[in-house]
């Protein structure tokens, strides 16, 4: 089995994140940029279900600046087989709609029986990504997976959200996105840190994909931000030290606010 | 005017508040017309109605019911070609927005996801607020390629009742499919969420969150009974569900749950970055915490420097003697 796990090069979630008024894009050179979180629980889910079926490889994706290539090492050091970088200058700017058909075209590159990812990501938030995925390959969408099972060719997955647990199934080739918390990581070993050096990383460009420079960046998005302003600091707070009758004045706080 | 459509969330029955909001701001770009996934009750429809729907189109075809994504895309993508409406609005839910991600890709259209606000700009179009970076920025973004496609957060407009009577067409899927189907996964079976009677994290009018100083599980029935004096929800901070006080779904923050509800109350919870970027955009924050220093205070329009301990037993009683 063929198992591609996205990942992605975000801020510091402990950072402040801000837009460039240039261009309103995201300010990368404003916070460290790091392996996302969310999708290092993608990366884990990958190596288990590597580790359970036999003949596994796990191949990690990213598309992002030269930078990003240490999101990929980090999955490398972690168990990944393989890295694949997609960068190329023409992607700068890119929007959900881009992002999707390159990964995509990438996938389809590389070969697939799985592709894994994270629930969204720390910095867009959008979480769109993986149902972009699914309907660009044509394959089932197994989305939002707190449990991820394969046996044989038939994919299970309990997939949550606030409306409660469903269980699913699909057949391989298919798209899960796995929530936080699914599995607990695993930190590099000093093995895998000294493995992970003679692992292969290819690097892609749109002309090795077939992808029309024009048809991604800034320039092709299918929106556009018009302004940004960061919002001001709240004023007008009031705080006390409890005297022993905080919880009227708090009742009171809110019968004023209209609240109570 | 021309069409606007809003995908409706129809659960047990009953239309949920969020779509409500959906139908509030379709009537300002065009005329509201919901698409119901199921069966439309004569409930659901007098309600979706009553806010101004004019038009309700249902399909309860099993292929759409029981399908991830696909089935819903198909159906709107059609309603789309068919009906060409200015805008498709849905809600910002998790599901919400994977649908909206889809229904991107098969129209080449824009898609702004986690909408504050939408009004008809001026000379034409339609400009999206957006909350970003956990409300610290906003931004005002449009689409410029096909059928806006936008998901609104909950909490963002008061429902503007505005009654009509909806003329009510069911569709089947078969009518709309074009050529194969796509390959879906398949839900094989479903349990609803078991709610305790609160509202839902993200659309509930009152939030009331526990963190590290709440000091227990057991603990947090403190908590819950403040939620419930005020008809509120249950958050948690990362450092409480991950202490494993209360589960995961409850996380407010970053890597959880964005809140924005008209009164966010947060005890014990320090207010790392973290969890600031899930709640900072609630209309009016109250805060309890031992350490006077606390980030979360940067946030609090009340603070109080206390032990949470004593001071919510105090709070809830006063809030039951003040309500009967």
């Amino acid at each position: 089995m063929r198992i591609v796990a996205c990942v992605k090069q975000v801020p510091d979630t402990f950072s402040e994140k801000r837009l460039d008024p240039a261009d309103q894009t995201l300010d990368r050179g404003a916070a460290d940029g790091v392996i996302d979180e969310l999708d290092t629980y993608a990366v884990e889910e990958a190596l288990r279900l590597k580790e359970s079926h036999e003949d596994s490889t796990v191949v990690v994706l990213t598309m992002g600046p030269a930078s990003a290539a240490d999101t990929l090492r980090k999955a490398l050091t972690m168990g990944a087989d393989e890295a694949v970088h997609v960068v190329d200058d023409a992607l700068h700017g890119s929007d959900a709609l881009a992002t999707s058909l390159v990964l995509a075209k990438a996938i389809e590159h590389v070969g697939y029986d799985l592709v894994v990812l994270g629930s969204e990501s720390t910095d867009a938030r959008m979480g769109v990504i993986a149902a972009m995925l699914a309907e660009r390959l044509g394959v089932p969408q197994a989305t939002l997976a707190g449990k991820v099972g394969i046996d044989g060719s038939t994919l299970r997955v309990q997939r949550v959200t606030a409306a409660g647990q469903a269980d699913v199934e699909a057949e391989l080739p298919a798209v899960v996105s796995v929530l936080e918390k699914i599995n607990e990581p695993r930190y590099p070993s000093f093995k895998g840190i000294m493995a992970a050096k003679s692992k292969p990383t290819t690097t892609l460009s749109l002309a090795d994909l077939g992808i029309d420079p024009a048809a991604v960046g800034l320039a092709a998005a299918a929106t556009v931000v018009v302004d940004s302003t960061v919002r001001p600091p709240r004023g007008d707070r009031t705080i006390v030290t409890d005297d022993g009758s905080a919880g009227v004045q708090i009742a009171d706080f809110l019968v004023d606010q209209k609240l109570l | 005017m021309a069409d606007v459509l809003v995908l409706a969330d129809v659960a047990d029955g009953s239309v949920g508040k969020p779509s409500l909001e959906l139908l509030t701001l379709a009537a300002r770009l065009g005329t509201p017309v919901a698409v119901v996934i199921g069966v439309a009750s004569s409930d659901v429809v007098e309600k979706l109605g009553q806010f101004g729907a004019s038009a309700i189109v249902t399909c309860d075809d099993a292929e759409l019911t029981s399908s991830v994504g696909a089935g819903v895309v198909t159906l709107l993508a059609s309603l789309v070609s068919s009906r060409s409406p200015v805008a498709v609005l849905l809600a910002s839910s998790a599901e919400g927005k994977e649908i909206a991600g889809r229904l991107a890709v098969r129209l080449d259209a824009g898609v702004l996801t986690d909408a504050v606000d939408v009004v008809a700009a001026d000379g034409g179009g339609i400009v999206v607020e957006q909350s970003v970076f956990g409300g610290s920025t906003v931004v005002h973004a449009r689409s410029t390629r096909g059928v806006p496609i936008i998901t609104l957060r909950p909490n963002s407009v008061t429902p503007v009742e505005a009654p009509v009577s909806p003329e009510v067409s069911v569709v089947t899927i078969s009518q709309y499919a074009e050529g194969a189907a796509p390959r879906y996964a398949k839900v094989v079976s479903r349990a609803p969420v078991a709610s305790g009677g609160r509202p839902g994290l993200t659309e509930a009018a009152v939030v009331v969150a526990g963190g590290r100083g709440v000091g227990s599980a057991e603990n947090f029935a403190l908590v819950e009974e403040l939620a419930d004096a005020l008809g509120g929800a249950v958050g948690a901070s990362r450092a409480a569900t991950d202490a494993g006080w209360y589960p995961h779904t409850t996380q407010v923050g970053q890597t959880g749950v964005t809140v924005a509800p008209q009164l966010y109350i947060a005890c014990g919870i320090s207010g790392a970055i973290q969890h600031r970027a899930g709640m900072q955009t609630a209309k009016t924050i109250v805060a309890i915490n031992k350490d006077a220093e606390a980030p979360i205070f940067e946030l609090a329009d009340f603070g109080v420097v206390g032990d949470l301990h004593v001071v919510l037993p105090q709070l809830i009683a006063e809030i039951r003697s003040r309500q009967s």
